[in-house]
């Protein structure tokens, strides 16, 4: 024990342990937490839990995508010249010797075939946003059909909804960068839909593109969209998206021992930590095997953007086949008026796109106005156990596909020997017909999968044992479910209809029931009524099938 | 003077005479031999046009008429010249399977010297373009670069960037013009078969039809190099998206799955 008063300027405490000894890691720590204060983070966060399931790594497949974009971008951008000047091509790719192009392409054109790993680069860089997109779409469907975008997570997936949105965007000014014949169409595309828009359309266009199309500024402009604005604003909604599922904790599927209290997994350091890191270079891996092996946007066969010049089969990339198809399925009406005119054709179109991507968006809203449920939920749905709202999600899906079969129509007709008219009619139809199909035959499969979850908890699984009795009779054996098995099957809740209760009183009055309350109460039904949900077995019923004699 | 006309009554007179008069006539004959060679070419000609209106009745009549001025079926057919025949019979488009949006390509059922008879019977109805000849189509020397704007200028609407085909109204589609003969591209741009317009040489000049012939061949034959890797059909963003999705994601997931699959488990008992 030391006696001295004065500071030790050594820092050296007990005599028994001087800081020269402790070993270098932990002196490293001490002076990182000294002005970090890491043990306290670290002693809260170490320990966080995280649930172990394949679809949980969907966001991480997403997250890690986005990370491969960001480093490769940064490639990217050494070699690239954001300028539309136009310049005579001398590179080494012979088909386009002595053309004249922007630089924009030229550029494009070293960076594949001039530039050390250029092409590999470009095309880690493009494969991984197409993954990216479908990464986050599946993510998303996969948040929705769970349930996992009720409170406390409304938030959190308006969050990934706009990075959604923003990788679109993002994927699409990227792809217009190079400025070639087939982006060049798409801007021009684009373009077209902003000029359909009343009033402000040509003001847009003129403004964006500095003048009349395709002028001489769009891949500048572009270029600063795409480098900084958009992805700046998505690294912040990724942190945010990111805070919010470590504050939230996640969520996990029904279990024993899970509850809505509780987090069942593995710690993040250092099992989480090992796995999510090791995730991190499979998925890079994958995505640059993928690039080393197959072509994407190759525009060497392209060609360089002129206005005066299109091609067939020109379509965007995946996420935007969705607009396209909007485009493409749309009769071509116009209004002439006033000396005027309104494009219908595209206009109604972009309003679609817009309406169809928001009304996802708004779901959790929707759904916990009809539920009128304000508690938070930690346990996921299985899918079958929320029919509506799967049938909902699996029509907004068709919807979708369809309208992606419209953005590809030409393809589709080609390699299927149809006739493109027809397959835009099938599309034109489908828009309207294929979800309300899609949502029927969905809502039915859950709630025979209800009844048939119903049944294994009351009569046990068919064990394929046939028994004959005494008596002549064939009976199939069926073996009760594990106690584990029981809980998971019917750990979920089910809501009872909201009603709107009397509208007259005891004395005759009448009361007035406003109409959203009218409207909310026929949702509830239709999500909760009678026919729309199998009500799960009670204790009660369970006792008496299971102690009952007989071959139950 | 004098001899000869002393010798004229000479026995032997007649025989000179004789003699000088076959001179004369093989003399003669020798120096009108070519027009004599014309005048065979043209006998065999028009034996190929016999012989190709026979094969005409038999494969083509049906539909185009006996005398070529076509029906309901099919178009009429003077003035198309040897080289849409060259074309569309060369490449099996004809004689037709079935009527329909458009007539595909398929198995070529005659023989090249019946496809020349045949393009010299319809050719003998009007006048229209000949088959060209091998120095107008070989696309060596030509300019590859030119080959390609034009090609994006006036092909690629129909034909994709590259050549793979796209798709037509009603139907009707721009094939692939994979590993297709010069001749036929050539012939093709000439006469405009079926749903394409026709690129005469006011259009496009025999050098910008050997430029893009020229262009085709690097891009979109068997040894033509794709730097990238694997060109997905060269369609462009559809298959990509198809491939992104499927394999891309697909993979990325069955990864997802097997690391799930692998996690420190409390053991069973």
């Amino acid at each position: 024990m030391s006696t001295t008063t004065t500071p030790n300027p050594s820092g050296a405490g007990a005599p028994g342990r001087s800081r020269e000894k402790a070993p270098a890691g932990e002196k490293v720590a001490d002076w990182a937490d000294g002005r970090l204060g890491i043990y306290s983070l670290a002693k809260a966060n170490m320990r966080k839990i995280f649930p172990d399931h394949w679809s949980f790594m969907l966001g991480e497949i997403c997250l890690y995508s986005f990370l491969i974009i960001i480093l490769t971008g940064v490639y990217l951008t050494l070699f690239f010249h954001p300028s539309m000047n136009e310049i005579e091509y001398h590179g080494s790719y012979v088909p386009l010797q002595g053309q004249l192009m922007s630089e924009a392409f030229a550029s494009t054109m070293d960076i594949s075939f001039d530039v050390r790993g250029g092409l590999l680069i470009r095309q880690i860089h493009h494969w991984a946003a197409i993954v990216f997109l479908a990464g986050m779409f599946v993510h998303m469907m996969r948040v929705f059909f769970t349930g996992a975008f009720r409170k406390p997570r409304e938030i959190n997936w308006l969050f990934g909804f706009l990075l959604f949105v923003l990788g679109m965007f993002t994927g699409f000014t990227g792809y217009s960068l190079p400025d070639d014949l087939l982006s060049g169409t798409g801007v021009r595309f684009t373009q077209g839909a902003i000029l359909a828009t009343p009033v402000v359309g040509t003001y847009i266009s003129m403004f964006l593109f500095g003048g009349e199309f395709p002028g001489g500024d769009f891949v500048s402009r572009f270029y600063s969209i795409h480098i900084l604005l958009l992805p700046g604003i998505m690294l912040g909604l990724v942190v945010g998206h990111l805070i919010l599922v470590f504050y939230h904790k996640h969520t996990q599927f029904a279990g024993p021992g899970k509850t809505n209290k509780n987090v069942v997994g593995m710690p993040l350091l250092p099992v989480y930590m090992a796995k999510a890191g090791g995730f991190f270079f499979l998925v890079f891996g994958f995505i640059a095997m993928l690039a080393a092996v197959a072509s994407i946007n190759p525009i060497w066969v392209l060609g360089p953007y002129r206005p005066d010049q299109v091609s067939t089969g020109a379509q965007p990339d995946w996420y935007m086949g969705f607009a396209e198809g909007l485009i493409r399925a749309m009769p071509g009406w116009e209004i002439n008026a006033w000396g005027h005119t309104l494009v219908l054709g595209v206009f109604i179109p972009l309003m679609l796109f817009g309406l169809f991507l928001g009304i996802i968006a708004m779901y959790p809203f929707i759904e916990s106005w009809v539920t009128g449920d304000k508690r938070e939920h930690h346990i996921l749905d299985r899918p079958r156990n929320a029919p509506t709202r799967t049938a909902f999600g699996v029509a907004w899906v068709t919807a979708y596909m369809i309208m992606l079969i419209g953005g590809g129509n030409d393809i589709v007709a080609t390699h299927f020997h149809l006739s493109i008219n027809s397959v835009t009619w099938f599309v034109r139809v489908g828009f309207f017909v294929g979800p309300v199909i899609a949502f029927v035959v969905t809502k039915r499969i859950c709630l025979g999968l209800q009844r048939r979850d119903k049944d294994k908890v009351l009569h046990g699984r068919e064990s394929g044992i046939i028994k004959r009795l005494p008596h002549g009779e064939f009976v199939e054996v069926h073996e009760p479910l594990s106690q584990e098995a029981l809980h998971t099957l019917t750990a979920h809740d089910q809501y009872q209809p909201a009603e709107i209760g009397p509208t007259v009183d005891e004395n005759g009055v009448e009361r007035k029931v406003k109409r959203p309350q009218k409207l909310r109460a026929k949702l509830s039904e239709a999500y909760f009524g009678e026919d729309n949900q199998i009500p799960k077995p009670t204790a009660e019923e369970y006792k008496e099938i299971t102690s009952g004699h007989g071959h139950h | 003077m004098k001899k000869l006309s002393a010798r004229r009554r000479h026995p032997l007179a007649a025989v000179v005479v004789l003699l000088l008069a076959l001179a004369a006539t093989g003399g003669l004959y020798t120096a009108f031999a070519p027009a004599d060679k014309a005048q065979a070419e043209t006998v065999a000609q028009s034996l190929a046009i016999d012989e190709g209106k026979k094969l005409y009745a038999v494969g083509c009549a049906s539909c185009h008429g006996t005398g070529g001025e076509g029906s309901t079926d099919g178009p009429a057919l003077a003035g198309v010249g040897a080289a849409a025949v060259d074309f569309q019979v060369g490449t099996g488009r004809m004689p037709a399977q079935q009527p329909g949006a458009q007539v595909p390509k398929k198995k070529v059922i005659y023989s090249q010297a019946q496809i020349d008879q045949l393009a010299a019977f319809v050719a003998s109805l009007g006048a229209g373009p000949g088959v060209p000849a091998k120095e107008q189509y070989n696309p060596e020397g030509a300019d590859i670069a030119e080959g390609g704007e034009l090609f994006r200028t006036n092909c690629a609407q129909c034909h994709n960037f590259t050549g793979k085909g796209g798709a037509l109204t009603n139907g009707k589609s721009a094939p692939t013009l994979e590993d297709v003969d010069p001749k036929h591209i050539y012939e093709a741009m000439q006469t405009g078969p079926q749903n394409m317009p026709s690129f005469p040489d006011t259009t496009l000049t025999e050098k910008n039809k050997k430029d893009i012939i020229a262009y085709l061949d690097v891009v979109n034959s068997d040894d033509s190099e794709s730097p990238g890797g694997l060109e997905l059909g060269g369609l462009g963003p559809v298959s990509e998206g198809l491939f992104g999705w499927i394999f891309g994601l697909g993979g990325l997931i069955a990864v997802a799955v097997w690391v799930a699959a692998r996690t420190a488990k409390a053991k069973k008992s």
